[in-house]
């Protein structure tokens, strides 16, 4: 499992009810049900993959976060999962507020658009960045809604969301020491991840 | 090669099915009270002691409980023979398989060919109209003399996906995972136009008789075997048909043109003609024309939506069962887009659902056929349902 699979793992709490949005190949969905007894369902969009989590007898349905997330009623789940996806759906902030009225707490992870590579390479090459994370052409990349760490806190804040945690980390999902500045993390954090919660009317 | 010319045998040779004759009968939706009723079923593998191994497989229009076995009549192998033993995906060395042919069916079941109680005659065309849930209905009743109260599984495809929604609904507290396969939570308006066709073809037979054929001893086998031809196509698509027959001219003794004759429109068959008629000639012989109108009658009926005030999570709510959604991307008969209608309502009722697309090029029929990720997929939800009840268990 990666590092930051592990670290969503850890934010949820034993026993809940999870939707794993985006599940791939369902390990996050199979280490929860196995090590934590969650109720942990996944939707993906890679038949491949879901057929692959299905034949591993985990719950998983072909879907996308886009489209499959209104049926479900309000309060389905606990937790609501989004790993490195966000910036690839077509409307990032419906897909947050439907994350965030089917479930108690969205956890959501992105690349940090703000990352200090991209905007060097801008600044200097004056063209679209290419970096590990960001490995695509501009004509060809999935990632349509890319955001800096400071972005989605502004839309955090606009959609009344508390964050009730946060963390930048590397690409190989270790954390990162910028937890007190999110200057800091938006120059250096490769990666964000974000406990969110709806706040109290 | 005309398919009324082949040796039919009308009431096929006697067989004695397994059985069960219970006495109470069954309230049919429309009124009729049904009795006695009789249940002709298959089981493979033992029952566990505590009885919570078992799986219902729902058969098809025309298939039957001689699920993985040789039939009695056609000497063929079962029709999941591929999918049920010991070690296959459903596997009979850990679960209690059980197979009943349909109500209204024609291979021992209650059905136009029972004998009425009150009339002392065969029910023949005065068979009562049945619903899917009457089907289901049945098959409880048959749960129940088996000592089963809740059903691990219940399996189908096609028609067979239609009871195994319509237990899920009926019965919730008595199915733990329910595998809906190449099926709809309705029988579409195209899917009853083909049936009506199929029925017209029926009708339209001079052996029809209005259905009392068997007191002319005929039987309505061209209208049958059309039926039959005309509903196969729709069991396959473009690419297999083109696959499988091309446009290839069949060439052998019993079709050539004999050297006397003049030149004819219809003096050459291609091969997909030749397979159409056989599977036609074929199926009349094994297959009652009143089961075939009953039955089809009852699929045309379902639409598990408008039973439930229009909304088809209503059924579904608070369901604790598991769902495995399975389709084919090639089946035009019960297309993809009607198992995630059904998907979607099961989002909307809460419910744990798995819905997978098998990408196939074979039409509705795949789910007859050696797919392998079909098998996978068949094969891990039984064991990931089976892994969450023993949990269960464990805690209870």
């Amino acid at each position: 499992m990666r590092v930051d699979q592990r670290l969503i793992a850890e934010m949820i709490a034993p026993r809940a009810r999870v939707l794993d949005v985006g599940s791939g190949d369902g390990t996050l969905i199979d280490y929860l049900y196995r090590t934590r007894s969650c109720d942990a369902r996944g939707i993906e969009i890679d038949m491949q993959n879901v057929t692959q989590s299905v034949a591993h007898g985990l719950p998983v349905m072909h879907g996308d976060a886009d489209h499959d997330l209104a049926d479900y009623p309000d309060g389905t789940f606990d937790y609501v999962v989004l790993q490195r996806t966000l910036q690839a759906v077509e409307r990032p902030r419906e897909v947050l507020r439907q994350m965030l009225r089917i479930g108690r707490y969205a956890i959501v992870s992105f690349p940090n658009f703000g990352h200090w590579r991209l905007r060097l390479q801008l600044l200097t090459t004056g063209r679209m960045p290419m970096t590990a994370v960001w490995s695509t052409p501009w004509y060809s990349t999935p990632n349509i809604h890319p955001c800096t760490i400071r972005d989605f806190l502004v839309l955090c804040e606009e959609e009344g969301y508390v964050v009730q945690q946060w963390l930048a980390i590397d690409e190989d999902g270790a954390r990162a020491p910028w937890r007190r500045s999110i200057r800091l993390a938006n120059l250096f954090g490769e990666q964000a991840m974000f406990l969110l919660r709806r706040a109290e009317p | 090669m005309d398919i009324s010319a082949l040796p039919i045998i009308a009431d096929g040779p006697v067989h004695e099915h397994r059985t069960v004759r219970l006495e109470g009968g069954l309230d049919l939706e429309c009124g009729v009270h049904l009795a006695p009723l009789e249940v002709a079923y298959c089981t493979y593998g033992t029952l566990s002691p505590a009885r919570d191994n078992a799986i219902l497989v729902c058969h098809a229009l025309t298939g039957d409980q001689y699920l993985a076995e040789q039939h009695p009549l056609t000497g063929k192998p079962g029709w999941w023979n591929r999918m049920v033993g010991p070690g296959l995906p459903i596997d009979t060395d850990r679960y209690f398989v059980v197979c009943s042919n349909v109500l209204g069916g024609c291979m021992g079941t209650t059905g136009p060919r029972s004998i009425c109680a009150e009339t002392g005659k065969a029910w023949d065309s005065a068979f009562p109209p049945i619903t899917m849930h009457d089907i289901v209905a049945a098959q409880a009743r048959l749960i129940d003399h088996l000592g089963i109260d809740r059903l691990f599984a219940v399996i189908g495809g096609s028609m067979g996906g239609m009871q195994a929604l319509t237990w899920a609904a009926d019965f919730p507290d008595r199915v733990f995972a329910a595998m809906p396969i190449a099926t709809s939570p309705f029988h579409s308006a195209q899917n009853i136009a083909f049936n009506e066709v199929s029925r017209q073809a029926i009708f339209a037979d001079p052996d029809w008789h209005d259905g009392q054929y068997r007191d002319f001893d005929a039987i309505p086998a061209r209208g049958l075997g059309v039926a039959r031809m005309m509903a196969h196509i729709t069991y396959l698509s473009e690419e297999a048909l083109s696959r499988k027959f091309g446009r290839r001219i069949r060439h052998d003794a019993a079709t050539a043109v004999p050297a006397s004759s003049s030149p004819s429109l219809f003096g050459e068959m291609f091969e997909v003609e030749s397979y159409l008629r056989h599977q036609g000639s074929s199926f009349v012989r094994r297959f009652d024309a009143n089961s075939y109108l009953t039955i089809t009658r009852a699929m045309d009926y379902f639409d598990l939506a408008a039973e439930h005030d229009g909304d088809l999570a209503n059924p579904f709510r608070k369901s604790q069962t598991r769902f495995c959604v399975v389709s084919f991307s090639s089946d035009w008969l019960f297309p993809t887009s009607q198992s995630r209608l059904l998907v979607r309502a099961l989002n909307r009722a809460g419910a744990n659902v798995s819905f997978v697309e098998i990408e196939s090029d074979r039409g509705h029929d795949a789910f007859l056929l050696e797919e392998p990720d079909f098998d996978r997929t068949i094969r891990g939800f039984i064991n990931g349902a089976a892994e969450h009840a023993a949990l269960l268990a464990g805690e209870g």
